[in-house]
């Protein structure tokens, strides 16, 4: 609740900031004749963005709708797997050594696998790649908020005499709501990095990484950016939407740490 | 009001049962490699339907310990401890007792009148009646203008105010109450204490009070209840004969009264004899 004396200064400082620099990139690409396939400058990018936004935004939309269906997909199973792995700890135990294994693995290096299981003509693969990425974020951050129960509410549920489901309704679930929107945040973002990237190795043209691949394959340098900085955009969206939904469920606690 | 549990909030006549009767009670942590910590030993304690009585000691004496067996959060490893004639154990499931602690622990996704209302409807109360009863306990705390605010909003002292009413909600003869102004500041604490003294007056609920300050025992309480640690026993009971609660205002903080039945209670605590001026418990062990 302190931020609103400083309000211009926390969000021009930074757009200055970036106008600036993209004011000495330009400059830098013109004064030192940078050639465009080794960095095109911004005007030249933004010239080229606006003339093929509409195919931007199809690329984006394909791009964005594989990101998320995974982020749902990954989302709801990993809120369920942490729900279950409190209630059953024994699956948490058995599961640990997996999903320690998945977080350590760079997930877009299964897609390749997965392009041959469902078939390099389909978006499933692209859709799994990112479902997984996601899963792991959630699942880690949704069962450490339902085992943060704070003594005290232990305590008055006790004394409450609350059954067990009465608790679990009353106070662990909307314990754990914050642990898990941060786990959502994160995941908003790798949804669609996974996503893109799994266009790298094979499937379906249309998306936002194939289109970044064959601008740059066909010299268009440019175009390649625009569909970059569309890409920048999506992940964008998709974070700003995720951190709304959180202001929007929980107003009330401004950080996980405050009792 | 909830029509399902047994305990109201009007003083049991002296032919009841008592508040709360402790006999024997001892209770022993068990550490590793068979350190064990007795936190508790042999205590005796009885208290009358609405007396107010505080727990007084240094860290370690076992006074929190003794509260959390009266509530049924913990066993004693021996001993018995009987709350209205009950088992500890049937009165919290009875909700015999409403409970305070140091913090306010409110839901912070609740408003003011949903954490009073927790207890009302975990119980199965209904709605209108839950509205009403809020409302009351609001406006015995203090707090109507607030009732649609979250914990966030509020100053400690008003959340701790909050959990008061909380503990209030299902009109219960007994209070147990974990040193439940011990993070506020002094100003913010004697105005509470006031108010504390004035809502026992008006619901006749029965006290039992942890605290670390000497002051606040005195003026809340009809007798001290003295404890020394390791182990815990209880050392000396001190009555404090301040008049009525109705009576207690801010006035009385400065009487000599007030003053004797703190140097009493100090004395005790620091092992000295305690002074003529104090009436010395009756039930003391």
């Amino acid at each position: 609740m302190k931020q609103s004396a400083s309000m211009p200064r926390t969000i021009l400082a930074p757009i200055l900031l970036g106008v600036l620099a993209v004011a000495l990139w330009q400059l830098a690409v013109v004064v030192l004749e940078i050639k465009p396939f080794v960095l095109p400058s911004p005007v030249s990018i933004a010239t080229e963005f606006s003339s093929s936004v509409s195919s931007v935004w199809t690329a984006s939309l394909v791009t964005g709708a594989n990101a998320l269906i995974g982020l749902l997909i990954g989302a709801i199973v990993g809120i369920i797997a942490a729900i279950i792995a409190t209630v059953l700890p024994l699956t948490d135990e058995l599961s640990a050594p997996l999903v320690a294994a998945a977080s350590v693995i760079p997930i877009v290096a299964l897609a390749p696998v997965f392009y041959t299981m469902f078939g390099a003509d389909k978006e499933t693969a692209r859709q799994l790649v990112a479902a997984l990425a996601v899963f792991i974020p959630v699942y880690l951050n949704t069962l450490r908020g339902l085992r943060q129960a704070r003594p005290v509410h232990r305590d008055l549920m006790r004394a409450y005499g609350a059954s067990a489901w009465q608790s679990t309704r009353a106070v662990t679930l909307p314990g754990a709501v914050p642990f898990l929107f941060i786990g959502l945040r994160i995941a908003s973002s790798l949804a669609v990095i996974s996503a893109l990237i799994g266009e790298y190795f094979g499937g379906p043209i249309g998306g936002l990484g194939k289109s970044i691949t064959s601008a740059a394959a066909s010299s268009n340098y440019s175009l390649a950016y625009a569909y970059v900085l569309g890409a920048i955009l999506l992940g964008l969206v998709f974070y700003v939407v995720t951190l709304g939904l959180e202001k929007l469920v929980s107003p009330h606690r401004a950080s996980v740490s405050t009792p | 009001m909830s029509t399902e549990t047994s305990a109201q909030g009007q003083p049991i006549a002296s032919t009841h049962p008592a508040a709360v009767s402790v006999a024997g009670v001892s209770k022993v942590f068990a550490a590793r490699k068979g350190a064990d910590v007795t936190a508790l030993e042999a205590v005796d304690l009885t208290i009358a339907p609405g007396e107010f009585v505080s727990l007084i000691g240094p860290s370690g004496c076992g006074k929190s310990t003794l509260l959390r067996l009266i509530a049924d959060l913990d066993s004693p490893t021996s001993g018995s401890i009987e709350v209205f004639g009950k088992t500890a154990r049937q009165a919290r499931i009875d909700q015999a007792y409403g409970i305070a602690f140091q913090q306010a622990g409110l839901l912070p996704w609740r408003t003011v009148r949903a954490n009073i209302e927790l207890p009302l409807e975990l119980h199965k109360v209904g709605k209108a009646d839950r509205a009403a009863r809020s409302s009351e306990l609001l406006a015995l705390v203090g707090l109507l203008d607030f009732a649609d605010k979250y914990p966030d909003q509020l100053s400690g002292g008003m959340q701790q105010r909050v959990a008061i009413a909380r503990s209030l909600a299902e009109s219960p003869g007994l209070l147990l109450m974990d040193e439940p102004f011990g993070a506020l500041d002094e100003m913010t604490r004697e105005r509470m204490q006031t108010e504390l003294v004035r809502i026992c007056a008006e619901t006749g609920a029965a006290v039992v009070f942890v605290t670390h300050s000497i002051p606040e025992a005195v003026f809340l309480s009809n007798r001290v209840v003295v404890m020394s640690p390791r182990p815990g026993r209880i050392r000396d009971v001190i009555a404090v004969d301040l008049g009525r609660a109705e009576g207690r205002d801010e006035g009385l903080r400065e009487a000599d009264s007030f003053f004797e039945a703190v140097v009493a209670v100090r004395e005790s605590l620091h092992g000295e004899p305690a002074g003529a001026s104090a009436v010395r418990g009756v039930d003391q062990r």
